[in-house]
């Protein structure tokens, strides 16, 4: 039986509030151990079967389609004692599971693109999507042992980032770092919002 | 298996694992009647309003109305039935269609507002 962070609360529930958090990023590169390190539940996973829009642009051929059926959506879950709940989803970011992400992104504060130094590459998707979608987010570096460490300038060039993208440096196992990693994130966020409200009280007067 | 047999129940736990396939339960429906939407952070709560004569629960209604008796979000409720989040999205689409269940939006603006931000801020850095 998993705990239900609103069982102490009134039944109405009317003095809850919800949030969450997007951790995306490449396969293995560490959004659940990310997730894990500061949630107060062990990361929950729930299946969603592959609707016929992912289906179609997946190589289903031959015996691996059967591997192709479901994805799998990790949550995990902090309680603030002013009866806010933020939840953290970490989702696969191939471009085929984007439907998910549409659903994930709304109303999301933003999102933590994670990146490992040796598959640069694979957090691609995940940029171009949240860039489209106008979803705020960050670039966490999740610094493996034994990979190469890179100055966040460098990171920067190689994931072609606008100057204003913060990069930290973080180690997805440890609390304290992943506490970081959010606290930078919904500063950035709180400073984007009232950035572009300052732009757009310029533009309508 | 008959969904309105109340024994049906049992054969759908955990360890069982799926005995049929998921969208079978809801008929093969994949969106909520109604045009309700259940957001996945979105808190949902029984209304403690009866069953009418026209609606028959199904068991997995049933026990999705059990885990509404106190407010849970739709994600929650997700991982604790154990079946797919579009599967339970059209279960509390007719739950709410009842007028069994309430939703509790999440917000209504597509983007946090700054109290929002705040709140989620100043909980982070007291961690």
């Amino acid at each position: 039986m998993v705990l239900n962070p609103f069982d102490d609360g009134p039944v109405d529930g009317g003095m809850q509030s919800t949030a969450k958090i997007l951790v995306a990023g490449g396969f293995g590169v560490g959004k659940t151990t990310l997730v894990g390190s500061i949630s107060e539940i062990r990361p929950l996973r729930t299946e969603e079967p592959l609707s016929d829009r992912s289906v179609g642009v997946d190589d289903t051929h031959g015996v691996r389609a059967k591997s192709t059926t479901t994805v799998a959506m990790d949550f995990g879950r902090i309680s603030f004692p002013s009866k806010l709940v933020l939840y953290l989803f970490g989702t696969p970011g191939q471009e085929r599971f984007w439907f998910m992400w549409d659903d994930l992104a709304i109303g999301a504060v933003g999102a933590v693109v994670m990146a490992d130094t040796r598959r640069v590459a694979d957090c691609f998707a995940s940029i171009d999507y949240f860039e489209r979608n106008g979803t705020p987010f960050i670039i966490a570096v999740n610094c493996f042992d034994g990979a190469p460490r890179f100055e966040p300038h460098d990171i920067r060039i190689a994931l072609t980032l606008g100057p204003e993208v913060p990069i930290v440096l973080c180690d997805a196992r440890e609390r304290d770092s992943v506490k970081n990693v959010l606290v930078s994130l919904v500063r950035y966020v709180m400073s984007t919002r009232n950035r572009s409200r300052a732009t757009s009280a310029l533009n309508y007067p | 298996m008959n969904s309105r047999d109340g024994d049906a129940e049992r054969w759908l736990d955990r360890e069982a694992g799926p005995v049929v396939r998921p969208y079978a339960v809801t008929k093969g429906r994949t969106l909520p009647s109604g045009g309700a939407w259940f957001g996945l952070i979105d808190i949902v709560v029984q209304t403690g309003e009866r069953t009418s004569q026209d609606f028959r629960l199904g068991p997995e209604h049933r026990w999705i109305l059990s885990l509404c008796r106190r407010p849970i979000t739709v994600v929650d409720l997700t991982s604790e039935v154990d079946l797919p989040v579009g599967v339970v999205r059209v279960l509390l689409g007719d739950l709410s269609d009842a007028g069994m269940v309430r939703i509790i939006p999440a917000q209504e603006e597509p983007e946090p507002d700054q109290r929002l931000l705040r709140m989620v801020l100043d909980g982070l850095e007291s961690l």
